[in-house]
Parts: C-alpha cells; structure tokens; sequence
C-alpha cells in the first residue's frame, strides 16, 4: 500500500501557496493580546515595596528603596509574570511587545519618587516636635 | 568472529537535539552492543527546593522541558495540592486538560517532523514544523507563551479563556488537524518511511514490560498501558482508550504517535463540550506535610514527581524521573542486532530529551 | 481523583527477596528515588495494571551500601549509578557500573553533602 503520491501532492500544492514563513524584519512580528513581551514599569505608582525583587525567580529585579531606584537586567528575566502578579499597586505590567534588542548587557534603570509614608496620627499627650 | 570495533555516537550527532553518548560495540555493520552515557547536562535542579518556595517551584518544574513544559508543571502542582489537601475547581483541571493535550499534539508534531529529518526526508519535515506552528499560535494566544506557558500554579491556572476565544479556537483546531491530516497520510504510507522504519529497532512485548519502558514506546509494543487511564484531574470525566500497536519497531512508535495527536484533537473537543463556567484557582493557605508520588502522562510517557513536605514554604525533596530515562534501558535492547545506519533512527524513534532526563 | 500509593517499609537485606517475586508477577519497576533527612530513605517503586507499590529502605548518611537489583530489573542500573554519584550510596554488583562518572559533576555527592565540623 506504499507510495510515494501523497508527499508529492503536498510538495507540488506548497508551489501555488504562499510562503508559510513570515518575512519577520521586513513585515512586523504579530503578538497577541496574551503575549509575554517584556515587564514594564509605570513609575509614578511604584511604592518600592520591594515585592518584585523578592517573587523574582531569577533576581533580575533590583529595588533601592532609600536612593528610589528601580532596576531590571532583561538579559535576566525569564518573562514569568511572577512579579507583575505580586505587585499590589499595579505599576509594573507585562507589555506584549519585545524589549529592543541590545549589543550590551545593560541594566534598565528607573528613578521612583520616594514616597513618605503617611504621617502617623500623633498620639495624645505627645507633642508633634517628638515625632 | 568478526572483529569488534567501538564506535562513539554523540555527544554531538546531527539526529540528537541534545547531548547523549553512546559507545557503539560493533562487528562489520552489526551493533552488538550500547553502552549509554548521560550526564553531560546536570543541572541540579532537583536541589533548587530548599532554595525556592514550593510556589515558585512550579516555575523551575515547567522550565525542567522546552516542549512538555505545561505537563511537567502540572505534574508538580499535583503532587502539591494532593499533600496539601486542595480542592482544585473543575474549570481549572479542565484547562489543565485543554493545553496539556495541545502540548501532546505540538511535541508529537515536533516529534514526527524530527524523526522524518533523521532519515534524510526534509521536506516533511518542514511541512510538519509548520503545522506546528498553528498549534504554538493558539498557545501564544491564550497563554502568552509559545513553548514555556506559566500558565498552572499550585492550586489552579493562572489564565482563562473566554467563552468566545474558546469556540474561536475550537474553529482554528479544525483547519489544524485537516492540515495535520494530510502530513499524518504521509507517515502512514509513504514508502521511504516504511521502507526505513520497517523491522527497526524491533523492542519485543516480553522486553518491553521488563525493562520498564513507558509512553509510546511500551503501547508501540503492544502493551495496553497510558498513565492518563489513572484518571487524575479532569481525565475522569474524559472517554478515551490507550492506542495500542503490535508490531514492535520504528513504525509502530511512529504510528502511535501519528494517532495520539487524533486522539488529543478528540479529547480537546470533549473538554470544549464538558468545561462549565467557574472558578479558576483556589485560594492556598498553609504549608505542604506529607509526600506523594505524582504519576502523569507527557507525550514522551510517564512522568513521575515526588514531592515531601515539611510544614515549610521548601520542600525536603522533589524529584523528577522523566519518561526518556525510563526509556534509556529498552533502547539499548533495540540498538543490540541493528545496522549501524539505522542508530540515528532508532534513537530518534524513543523521543529523547536528554535535558530533561538529567533535570 | 487521586490514586491510592501504599508503601512498605523494609530493610537492605530483604530487598532482593522482595524484589524478585514482583518481577515474576510482571512487576513494572517505575523508579528509584532517595530522599536525603536525618537519614537517607531509597524508595523503590512498582507498578501493575495502574497499581502502586512502594518499597522504602532507611539508610545511615554516611558510607551505607545497598546491593544492586539489576540482575532481576536490568533498568535498575540508570538510578543505582545515580544514587552512587548524587548521593554516594555503593551499590554492590550494578551491571553497568561507571564508577561515579554518570553524571559529570565537580563535586562529589552534591545532594547528600557533608556535614561541616
């Protein structure tokens, strides 16, 4: 019962049909919705908790809470989503697109506005100077 | 006697994705004798749960495999919740379910494709790596990621999809598996492969058993046995019998694989019938105590992951038997007796990953 | 649904007496695995028609032996070279035996390290 027609007929169809590949450079990659691109951070909502670095599988989150500073190695980052999840304020996100490529082994660094925390209630009978 | 003559295979091998070797006793062209030698890729990841909370481990355990990922991330978590005690919801296993057979359907794919290269048929090759691709689409699509998903957790999945997305997919799946129908013709009657695979590798049912071969390679031998008929998760509520072949080569492996991914396209479409609306994760509160030994099916057989708690956020001990060292044993009894030409076959014919066999 | 595991506690020498009925009942031998406590505890484990069966053997950390299964279960020999190299148990009569070069680490018996005095 072998033959070799049905390879044929597939080659042979493959001649009428257009490339199966997609000519990435030159026609953009397609992402969807879901994709996991690359983490994103919106700095103004970062509270430096430090959840992120903490949940990082692969430590590829630093967090300076006392200069604010908010880092990431890409080359570092396996895309698992873990911190966007732990994060509380929501400030990091994951973006459906890939990070630039890069010649060096660069840390992405952000600057977060160090937020005080709300002045504590002072007690009674305590005058505020103490505080 | 002939003179014997030991020829090195590997570690570097046009067949082998990854590194294995083995030292080819011969006499002319006969191979008399393997002898295998693993171990160039140990990554001691099995060590990394005293490091890691058994929450983040579900992370290293999809990461152990580039292709079965989702499967050997659902194999830990089970052992987790068993200890634990969690109840999981049903949408959950059933999603479980859903991308795990996508997994088969893509590594069977990968497989087939791959195993069509070792024999010099390229074409074929290219054509099945672009069905494949279709699957990966879907996957992106619903879980982000095209080979590493993230997409369990101890205690249920982390995505959902929605009821439209789902009957979208469903549709996409038809014009994958007509597309899949015609590569499968392929593999079925072409007469290079059953030229090439015929009387290969020949594994008996007798070696078979006793060596504790598993996956297709044990069913291509005519045993009747799939980890997925213990019924975990949402496979209770599914109907399917294990496909069984009797003719013992390269084949037979072949043609098992060829009708799994018709089976997976099958039990894809009862999850999309049986799945109800709900909850998608449970919430989990506590430490694991206990152990327990998980058993599920990959595409490449079965998988087991023992899992030991403490009452800590580490585990004392996880670890991972991976279907291709089960495997390692029967393949040498089929290379004892071949052709020297045939060896990238038949190696190729009991789906390594050596990878993950060395975790 | 979970499958019910029964596991039987047994010592060294009765290992190979337990062993090979199971393999004449057809027996298959589906891993062995050590866990490394206070005590080094080497599971075996079998499987029939989707059944469980556990053989566990406790062991002292330091300098324990355990004879080989292999000349009943030859697939034995890949997890016995692993518990000599991960865990440093020797295993007697292995009938593929590489002599601790199974897997290429740089240190010896990383799973089962010694104590530092």
């Amino acid at each position: 019962m072998s033959d070799i027609l049905t390879m044929c007929k597939i080659v042979l169809s493959s001649l009428r049909k257009k490339t199966a590949c997609q000519m990435y450079p030159v026609k953009p990659a397609k992402f969807y919705k879901n994709s996991r691109g690359h983490i994103a951070l919106e700095p103004a909502k970062c509270i430096l908790c430090t959840l992120c670095a903490k949940r990082c599988p692969t430590g590829a989150i630093e967090v300076d809470r006392t200069k604010g500073v908010w880092q990431i190695n890409r080359f570092k980052c396996i895309l698992c989503n873990e911190c966007v999840h732990s994060c509380r304020p929501v400030a990091l996100s994951m973006e459906n697109q890939y990070a630039a490529p890069s010649a060096n082994k660069d840390i992405e660094t952000h600057n977060v506005e160090i937020k005080k925390p709300a002045a504590k209630p002072v007690a009674p009978g305590e005058s505020a100077e103490n505080s | 006697m002939a003179n014997r003559t030991i020829i090195p295979f590997g570690p570097q091998h046009p067949v082998l994705p990854e590194p294995i070797h083995l030292d080819l006793v011969l006499e002319d062209e006969k191979v008399v004798e393997a002898i295998p030698n693993v171990g160039f890729v140990h990554r001691g990841l099995e060590l990394l749960c005293q490091k890691k909370s058994f929450q983040d481990m579900v992370l290293v355990a999809e990461r152990i495999c580039g292709i079965c990922s989702l499967i050997h991330g659902v194999g830990f978590v089970q052992g987790i919740e068993k200890v634990m005690n969690l109840e999981v919801p049903e949408r959950a296993l059933f999603l479980r379910v859903f991308w795990g057979e996508l997994s088969r359907i893509h590594s069977h794919i990968l497989w087939l494709g791959l195993a069509a290269d070792a024999i010099g048929f390229e074409s074929l090759f290219m054509h099945s790596w672009r069905v494949r691709e279709m699957v990966l689409d879907i996957f992106e699509e619903t879980t982000g990621g095209r080979v590493i998903f993230d997409a369990v957790k101890v205690g249920g999945v982390r995505k959902d999809i929605s009821k439209e997305t789902f009957t979208r997919i469903m549709k996409q799946l038809d014009k994958v598996e007509e597309e899949y129908k015609q590569i499968a013709e392929v593999f079925i009657k072409d007469f290079t492969i059953i030229h090439r695979w015929s009387n290969v590798g020949v594994l008996s049912k007798e070696n078979a058993a006793k060596l504790g071969a598993v996956g297709p390679t044990l069913r291509a031998s005519g045993i009747k046995s799939d980890t997925r008929m213990l019924k975990y998760g949402a496979y209770e509520k599914i109907d399917f019998e294990p496909i069984v072949e009797h003719t013992c080569d390269c084949y037979a492996r072949s043609l098992v694989r060829v009708k799994e991914v018709y089976q997976s396209f099958d039990i894809i479409r009862q999850c999309y019938n049986k799945i109800s609306e709900g909850e998608i994760e449970t919430k989990v509160t506590g430490f694991p105590t206990g152990e327990f030994f998980s058993r599920v099916e990959q595409p490449r057989g079965e998988v087991i992951y023992y899992v030991k708690g403490n009452g800590t956020k580490f585990l004392d001990r996880f670890r991972v038997r991976t279907p291709t060292f089960a495997n390692i044993p029967p393949l040498l009894q089929m290379l004892a007796g071949c052709d020297l030409a045939d060896v990238p076959a038949i190696i190729i014919s009991i789906d390594p990953c050596i990878s993950c066999t060395e975790r | 649904m979970f499958e019910q595991q029964e596991i039987i506690n047994i010592t060294k020498e009765e290992l190979l007496s337990r062993v090979t009925p199971l393999f004449k009942d057809e027996y298959r031998l589906v891993q062995i695995c050590c866990t490394r406590l206070d005590k080094l505890i080497v599971d075996y484990t079998f499987d029939k028609d989707y059944k469980f069966l556990g053989l566990r053997i406790e062991l002292p950390l330091e300098g324990s032996e355990l004879p080989s299964i292999t000349d009943v279960y030859f697939a034995a020999f890949a997890y016995e070279n692993e518990l000599h190299d991960l865990f440093g148990i020797k295993v007697i009569g292995n009938k593929i035996d590489f002599g601790g070069k199974f897997y290429r680490i740089n240190e010896k018996t990383p799973f089962n390290k010694k104590q530092e005095a």
